[in-house]
């Protein structure tokens, strides 16, 4: 179980520990980059060794490292893109020449337990890279790159398209899926070799009828997959939610609005380490709101694969509450028990028992953009 | 020698002390200064060697014009001045 969550926010990286006694132990233990965009973090459990992304509005964006646990950082290397051939002439979203520069750092994973030190990152405007030295360096993912389709990718939320989930398959290294908004989901067997786009079955109430069910322009907001099960992974799509049970070969739509109710709509999702069909959720009212229904903050989770889903309340906030939660900022801990969410507005809550109860940390905090446990074993 | 003076906002993140370099032009002047000093670069150039979008360069008081290839002429005694734009952070 773990005691220790690492919080990316708007003004900076927060840790907060569960020390205390009493009703609520959890509380803010440690500060860094104080005032500074934190855009991803992540605590890599295989060396110990704590990862910041940051973007500083005007000198770019940047990468850290601490080895003792955040009080100390080191600065590492960022993915560079490839200089743009002259004779491309792909344009963005507004007809403008796309740029071949690093817009900004979106995802951050380690690889796996055989694989000591990669790292994977995923960016906007769409470029993987990939670390073979914690971050000293990085190499671009040529081929899905320059793979044709890509270029078919679009802004989301975002003007440009970007990575935003980065799933390691713990059984085989080299199997890696990444979701991208808009792209839907990529998959390579070979270590980034080769990639293919699996998103059949996910479907876009956002584009024309022809277009509704091409994988490729899907806007999947968030992919995870099941620690014990890989070959199921849930994805919290633009207007919907979708699993699929045999590794991105088919999506099934699990969005029972009956029991969903209010809304599919939202960014988050965290999956079950060892229960494949328990997966939670934040929902927010659908794309040109972006509130929490009625202003309640409520959490959904469902417990047979998207059949049924409870509406989680108790100890958040039931009238007027306007918080967002962004598609990495709700996480599960390695025992499937402790699950912690943050907020647009600056809260934070825990909860012990999967979800029927939860505690507040803060309400107080800047933005958040990411929220992950800090395994026991890191 | 033309002499390179950078943003005070800059230091939190990377000392850059004002330096003295040779150079005739922008890219030069900057290749000077950022050959003792590796980090700063990526802070004020993107991987292409231009200008990021948010940080301006000043020769004599004058907003460059090329930031992309950073040709602009810079006199023997110029002051070179890379300051944040107010748009961005």
């Amino acid at each position: 179980m773990s005691n220790r969550i690492v919080v990316a926010t708007r003004k900076g990286l927060f840790t907060i520990e569960r020390s205390g006694r009493g009703r609520n132990p959890w509380s803010i233990a440690r500060t860094a980059f104080l005032a500074e965009h934190v855009i991803m973090t992540l605590p890599d459990s295989r060396d110990g060794s704590l990862y910041a992304a940051l973007h500083l509005g005007h000198f770019g964006a940047k990468i850290r490292r601490s080895s003792d646990g955040g009080e100390t950082w080191q600065e590492l290397g960022v993915p560079a893109y490839p200089e743009k051939p002259a004779d491309d002439d792909q344009k963005d979203t507004w007809g403008k020449p796309l740029e071949w520069k690093l817009d900004r750092i979106w995802s951050l994973e380690a690889g796996g337990l055989n694989e000591p030190g990669l790292l994977w990152c995923g960016t906007l405007p769409g470029g993987l890279f990939r670390s073979t030295d914690h971050g000293a360096t990085w190499q671009m993912v040529e081929p899905l790159w320059f793979n044709p389709k890509r270029k078919e990718w679009f802004g989301g939320g975002a003007d440009l398209p970007g990575i935003h989930s980065i799933c390691v398959d713990p059984r085989d290294s080299r199997h890696v899926s990444i979701g991208v908004s808009c792209g839907g989901v990529w998959v390579t067997a070979d270590g980034g070799a080769t990639w293919d786009c699996r998103a059949r079955g996910i479907w876009a109430a956002y584009m024309p009828p022809e277009q509704k069910d091409n994988p490729n322009v899907q806007d999947v907001h968030r992919v995870v997959q099941c620690a014990s099960d890989p070959d199921c992974l849930w994805a919290q799509h633009h207007n919907g939610i979708f699993r699929t049970t045999d590794g991105c070969a088919s999506w099934q739509d699990v969005s029972n609005l009956t029991s969903l109710s209010p809304t599919s709509f939202g960014f988050a999702v965290a999956v079950h380490p060892r229960e494949p069909a328990t997966a939670w959720f934040v929902p927010g009212v659908k794309d040109e709101h972006r509130l929490p229904a009625d202003g309640k903050v409520v959490v959904a989770r469902t417990r047979d694969g998207g059949r049924n889903y409870e509406i989680l309340r108790n100890g958040l906030p039931q009238e007027h509450a306007y918080d967002l939660t962004y598609r990495h900022g709700l996480d599960v801990d390695e025992s499937g028990d402790r699950l912690a969410f943050g907020t647009t507005t600056g809260s934070l809550w825990v909860t012990e028992d999967q979800g029927d109860s939860w505690l507040n940390v803060s309400e107080h905090l800047p933005p958040i953009y990411c929220v992950r446990f800090v395994s026991a074993a890191g | 020698m033309p002499r390179v003076v950078f943003t005070d906002n800059l230091q939190r993140h990377v000392a850059c002390p004002p330096c003295e370099v040779t150079g005739g032009t922008v890219r030069e002047v900057l290749q000077a200064a950022f050959a003792a000093n590796g980090r700063a670069r990526g802070y004020v150039l993107d991987e292409h060697g231009a200008v990021r979008k948010h940080m301006l360069v000043f020769v004599n008081g004058e907003m460059i014009r090329d930031r992309e290839k950073l040709s602009d002429p810079v006199p023997a005694e110029a002051e070179v001045y890379v300051m944040q734009a107010l748009s961005g952070g």
